[in-house]
């Protein structure tokens, strides 16, 4: 009786299996495609922010810890630029294969389930974003910007911001409207964040209010982790940085999961 | 023969609306089996729920012996799907199209491209398999939304409206292969609202009209059934039409209709025609076979369905 209930409001166990995967594979094939235009557009913009705000910006810039700017940006880039592939991915990208292209409704058509379409899409939208870190990482160790070896562990750690940053933009797209309405979603929270989150200034520098509001902005802990990573300052607090993307992460895969099969099963 | 998809009292409701209410049938191993009615009837939810897309509200539904509510995935592993709308993936070549279909089922890569390469020799798109799909013509993307269906060896193909927008040459060789997948076994559920698709394809039809089945039967059957052998439609003016509607009553063995300014005669009797001749002499009239068009329009109303 309660399982017919709760399943009245869609509330049935997820049914997910590794066939997530085979999405996951039908978008790297699509990439591999299109990659010479798919890959332009992280390739460059990274480059001109950093020579752009780190060498010209950073020439006016004096922080009180002597760093210089350049290099105090470098991480935030690592955490704010893969948020942008990933949401990108899971906004544009997904709503675009589920309502242009039909694509969700000839995946399920086989035995893979919406769950695990769902799940893929976002497994893909965390792969472009690993793939944009991996890129960001070796450009500023190139440039000579990371002081810490500790900062290949930017790589597995990338997995857990790209799968939270990834199911977020695709619990918006579940009840966007139409590929417009996403406009909301990146003018509203995507580029706030990435202004807000503490990569360009510290986010002491801002009105107490605003610190709050910017501690519960997940790509805060992003850039925190990656900051620790990249200059080998690592504290136990970082932890709690992480919990915090786990609980975020973990949450809006839930609500993604949940209302994208009330948007798709009828 | 056996029963490979079976409905008892099937419903589907989307809040207060009823989109199938109630209905029974059973599709059997090896058959085409069409689903006729009008936009709305209730048609393509029916083939959602076959192919465990669509939730069913009540009712029993088992395909291929399991049950829908239960085994979806087992279900569409033995199920290939033509779906109305073209879901191909247009950054994919052709043949790329396929393998990553094929993928889905999880099937060895060796076997899919063995069966990629029949099938792409069957539906004539051998020369075209690395070709983008934007530059097909409708005619081959149906063709090869067909093979994609087939890609898993479907014990069951389920239709739902494969020829609408194609062209006369392109729907004939869509027919043409259709047909050859059922003379190798392959079960066919089919929506269509072209009554002459229904009649070169299926084996038995039902037709639907607002969510329930009104009939039953193979496509002779129902023409003979509901429309006799031959119709006779007379385009008529006002004022010819009550003397003529008075004389065509005194005939015995007619069934006459009027819609709008035609008269439609349907006769059962050997030599109908010369009958109904006798009575005509002014107005314009066209003598004609009865076909399952007849049938359809006289169950499901000359209305506009929308």
């Amino acid at each position: 009786m309660t399982a017919i209930a709760a399943g009245r409001f869609g509330l049935r166990r997820p049914d997910v299996s590794r066939r997530a995967l085979r999405v996951w594979q039908r978008n790297l094939d699509v990439y591999l495609r299109l990659w010479k235009s798919e890959v332009i557009w992280p390739l460059v913009e990274p480059l001109v922010t950093l020579f752009a705000l780190g060498v010209g910006l950073g020439g006016l810039v004096d922080l009180e810890n002597g760093q210089p700017y350049i290099e105090f940006i470098a991480p935030g880039l690592l955490a704010v630029w893969p948020m942008w592939s990933a949401s990108a991915e899971c906004g544009w990208g997904s709503f675009f294969r589920m309502e242009n292209q039909r694509t969700f409704d000839a995946i399920v058509a086989t035995p893979v389930s919406i769950e695990d379409v769902i799940t893929g899409e976002i497994l893909w939208g965390a792969t472009r974003a690993l793939i944009s870190t991996a890129y960001i990482l070796v450009v500023i160790s190139a440039w000579g910007l990371v002081e810490s070896p500790l900062a290949v562990l930017v790589l597995p750690m990338a997995v857990l911001p790209g799968i939270m940053f990834a199911s977020i933009s695709l619990s918006y797209t579940s009840v966007a409207w139409s590929i417009s309405s996403l406009n909301y979603f990146f003018a509203v929270f995507i580029t706030p964040m990435f202004w807000l989150a503490g990569v360009f200034f510290p986010i002491e520098r801002l009105p107490e209010w605003a610190q709050q509001v910017a501690w519960w902005l997940p790509a805060t802990h992003a850039v925190e982790v990656y900051r620790a990573l990249t200059s080998g300052n690592l504290e136990w607090s970082h932890l709690g940085d992480v919990a915090w993307m786990l609980v975020v992460g973990a949450f809006f895969y839930m609500v993604a999961v949940l209302s994208m099969r009330r948007r798709l099963v009828k | 023969m056996s029963e490979i998809i079976r409905a008892r009292d099937l419903v589907k409701r989307y809040g207060t609306f009823t989109a199938v209410d109630g209905i029974s049938f059973s599709v059997r191993a090896g058959e085409c089996f069409g689903f006729l009615g009008p936009n709305g009837a209730g048609k393509t939810t029916t083939i959602r729920m076959i192919t465990c897309v669509s939730p069913v509200t009540a009712g029993e539904l088992t395909v291929a012996g399991m049950d829908v509510r239960r085994e979806p995935r087992r279900i569409k592993a033995v199920l290939g799907v033509v779906p109305q709308d073209n879901n191909l993936d247009p950054d994919l070549s052709v043949r790329q199209n396929l393998r990553v279909y094929g993928r889905y089922f999880d099937l060895p890569p060796r076997l899919v491209d063995e069966r990629i390469d029949e099938s792409l020799a069957l539906f004539q798109l051998s020369d075209r398999q690395n070709d983008r799909i934007a530059s097909l013509s409708s005619g081959m993307q149906r063709r090869l939304i067909i093979a994609r269906g087939l890609i898993n060896a479907p014990k069951i193909l389920v239709l739902d409206e494969p020829t609408t927008g194609l062209d006369p040459q392109a729907r004939h060789l869509v027919w043409q292969k259709l047909r050859y997948l059922r003379s190798q076994g392959v079960t066919m559920p089919i929506t269509t609202h072209y009554m002459e698709e229904a009649a070169h394809l299926c084996d038995r039809i039902v037709i639907i009209h607002q969510g329930k089945i009104i009939t039953e039967g193979t496509p002779v059957e129902l023409v003979e059934r509901f429309a006799g052998r031959q119709v006779v439609e007379v385009h008529v003016g006002e004022d010819e039409r009550g003397p003529l509607l008075d004389r065509l009553a005194a005939v015995e063995g007619l069934t006459v209709e009027e819609v709008e300014d035609i008269i439609y005669v349907y006769v059962r009797a050997e030599n109908g025609f010369d009958a109904v001749a006798l009575k005509l002499d002014t107005a314009k009239v066209v003598y004609r076979q009865a076909n399952l068009e007849d049938v359809f329009l006289r169950l499901t109303g000359r209305g506009l369905q929308e």
